[in-house]
């Protein structure tokens, strides 16, 4: 599904380089809940950038859905995000003039979806997070984990193969954290496979996979498991 | 995606309506002065008599001063009138299919039983009955008076509508009386609406005048000896104490133009006016080189600066003016735009292309340009209200129609698009990533 091969990237100011990734290498398989935790600078966010075709790399090789996107022009990037990917961010990221159904629209609107698939696809995903009695809110009008419920919808309208979650409960209270983990999870045993970006270890062991980047590089990376890592010492 | 964008824009609008409105007066300001300049020029540079253009010919010969040329800063151009004499001599002429010669005159007309008026002096034409085929003139009713009303002087009148509607209120009045300076004169025809703008069958008595009051014979004035109240310019240092001296002195003081079919009568004409100036030669007249000319209405008016050129220069700077509210409009749209870049990057992250986000924004000052656009047709309504103030003869000049209104929303639309091209391509280079962990 999304393997990166030795990716680098550095970025450079007049002054300095910096080193943001360095022979960064990384498998996910389809269907994976992946967690990666990291230190602050440690490159988790890089990662999900470029991961998510939000930036572009220096050296290595980038294969999402068996193929290269190293090479891909913005609009073909733009292409991709828009149908495969999914992003939910730490802000919640919300267009803050638009209501709830305007923001869970965007990104279908650059599908060129007609009307009527619009709306029901915009329907269901706020069903599936509770919210399709809030469509005419507008953000500042929802607590914090009504507006990461939103983004969710927002990630999920579209149907993409795989959700980029970047620090997706930093901004949460637990209680709202607990759920929107809850729901990320039931969206993972849908099938849409999940990359998240975090350095909560309680948030990352719910995952099926520990990815550990350090200085730019992976560091340690815990073994597929079928089950989240929480079940999985329970279990054990 | 037009209408999600236009949506898109008036929400923008509404979020930051300081800077949209400070955008919206800039280019309103800039188009409406612009479209006020234009519209004065663009009335005065027309040629209302586009269609004969081709025929229509105004005959001038030189027959000024050999010292002192009439215009010292066009030397080279005769004067734009004829004299009586040389106009009767060209008159005999049968080589244009029409001719007319003409001057402007005023007369006291007492409008008799029409209720509550009083008499009132009306602006004439004195002319011949070719004027009104010749320039195409509207008859509401009845029709030119005839020719042998020029040979015998007869007293016969063409009213203009507004004076049929002052004096017999707008019904038709052919066959009817009116008195001026005392004698009666029988009504032969009404006019429709006529106002050619500029009037560029007498430029030298005002481009810009309302078109006269009534029309009379040529060869009533002459007989009735009244005085031209047009421009009668004189050089030579003549006596000039009967009507008889007036009329066969130098000076120049009646329009002449004739109708020509084509190219072989113009030449005809040329050599008939110019054999008839060396005749003059011999007999002591014309001393200046030969400098006759027949000019069609479009050269006519310009020879005689019917656009004068702090007019084109007064355009250029309106144009140089919205220039400047343009590049004001750059640095708001820059601020607007960029202070929006974090929602650009959260729609590019979202599978926006560049050219989405380009539509988008162009859509924007589309809008915006609209905006500016009708504030710009007010600006421009109450600049042309104003110079209408100032300038009495500007009335026909003063009309913003709407063609000139559908020009000032394409100006403004321009402008907006111009303007906002560079802010909206800067936002476009807008990296997804860059705003997404710090909106």
């Amino acid at each position: 599904m999304l393997h990166m091969q030795s990716i680098s990237k550095v970025y450079r100011t007049d002054l300095i380089e910096t080193h943001a990734l360095r022979e960064f290498s990384l498998h996910v398989r389809e269907g994976e809940f992946v967690a990666v935790t990291g230190p602050s600078g440690s490159g988790k966010t890089t990662f999900l950038n470029i991961a998510g075709l939000l930036e572009t790399f220096d050296t290595g090789t980038y294969k999402l859905d068996e193929s290269d996107v190293s090479g891909l022009s913005d609009d073909a990037r733009s292409r991709i995000r828009n149908q495969k990917i999914g992003f939910i961010f730490q802000s919640f990221n919300l267009i803050p003039d638009l209501d709830v159904f305007d923001n869970v629209d965007v990104p279908l609107r650059y599908r060129g979806m007609d009307a009527s698939e619009r709306k029901r696809r915009i329907t269901e995903a706020l069903e599936l997070v509770g919210l399709a009695s809030r469509m005419k809110h507008i953000p500042a009008q929802l607590s914090g984990g009504q507006q990461q419920r939103v983004a969710i919808a927002r990630a999920l309208a579209g149907s993409p193969r795989f959700l980029l979650a970047d620090e997706p409960t930093g901004n949460l209270d637990s209680l709202m954290a607990r759920q929107v983990v809850d729901l990320l999870e039931d969206i993972n045993r849908r099938g849409t496979t999940i990359v998240m970006v975090t350095h909560d270890p309680e948030l990352a062991r719910r995952a099926h996979r520990n990815v550990h980047v350090m200085d730019g590089q992976v560091t340690d990376m815990q073994p597929f498991t079928a089950k989240p890592l929480v079940a999985a010492s329970a279990v054990g | 995606m037009l209408t999600y964008n236009l949506r898109l824009a008036f929400k923008s609008l509404r979020r930051t309506p300081g800077i949209a409105a400070l955008m919206i007066g800039a280019i309103g300001l800039g188009v409406g002065v612009c479209i006020t300049t234009l519209t004065v020029w663009r009335l005065m540079s027309a040629n209302p008599i586009i269609h004969r253009n081709d025929v229509l010919y105004s005959v001038t010969l030189d027959n000024w001063d050999p010292n002192n040329p009439m215009y010292a800063r066009s030397p080279h151009l005769p004067p734009p009138q004829v004299t009586y004499r040389d106009a009767m001599a060209m008159y005999a002429s049968d080589i244009p299919t029409r001719k007319v010669a003409m001057r402007k005159s005023s007369f006291v007309l007492d409008p008799g039983q029409a209720q509550g008026m009083k008499p009132y002096q009306v602006i004439t034409r004195l002319t011949n009955t070719d004027f009104f085929p010749m320039f195409d003139v509207p008859f509401l009713f009845g029709a030119p008076w005839s020719t042998d009303a020029d040979e015998g002087a007869q007293q016969v009148v063409v009213l203009s509508k507004e004076t049929n509607t002052k004096v017999f209120g707008g019904q038709d009045s052919v066959g009817r009386t009116i008195q001026l300076d005392g004698q009666d004169y029988k009504v032969v025809g009404v006019l429709d609406e006529w106002a050619p703008t500029p009037k560029f069958y007498d430029v030298t008595n005002g481009a810009f005048e309302e078109p006269e009051d009534l029309y009379l014979p040529f060869s009533v004035g002459i007989r009735l000896e009244m005085p031209s109240t047009g421009n009668t310019n004189c050089w030579r240092n003549q006596t000039l104490n009967t009507w008889q001296e007036f009329l066969q002195s130098d000076c120049v003081w009646i329009q002449y133009w004739v109708e020509l079919p084509n190219r072989e009568r113009v030449e005809q004409y040329q050599n008939f006016i110019d054999n008839y100036v060396r005749e003059q030669k011999r007999l002591g007249r014309f001393e200046r080189p030969l400098n006759n000319h027949l000019r069609r209405p479009d050269e006519w008016m310009r020879v005689n600066e019917v656009v004068r050129d702090d007019n084109r220069v007064l355009v250029g700077l309106s144009f140089m003016f919205l220039a400047v509210c343009l590049l004001n409009m750059v640095g708001l749209l820059l601020t607007k735009f960029l202070g929006g870049a974090p929602i650009v990057g959260l729609r590019r992250a979202l599978g926006a292309s560049r050219g989405e986000i380009f539509k988008q924004h162009m859509v924007e000052v589309g809008v915006i340009g609209i905006g500016g656009g009708l504030l710009g047709i007010v600006i421009a309504a109450l600049g042309l209200f104003a110079v209408r103030n100032l300038h009495d003869n500007y009335d026909a000049l003063t009309r913003l129609d709407v063609p000139m209104g559908l020009i000032a929303l394409a100006i403004a639309i321009a402008s907006g698009v111009l303007a906002g091209v560079y802010p909206t391509w800067r936002v476009c280079r807008t990296q997804p990533a860059t705003y997404l962990k710090t909106q």
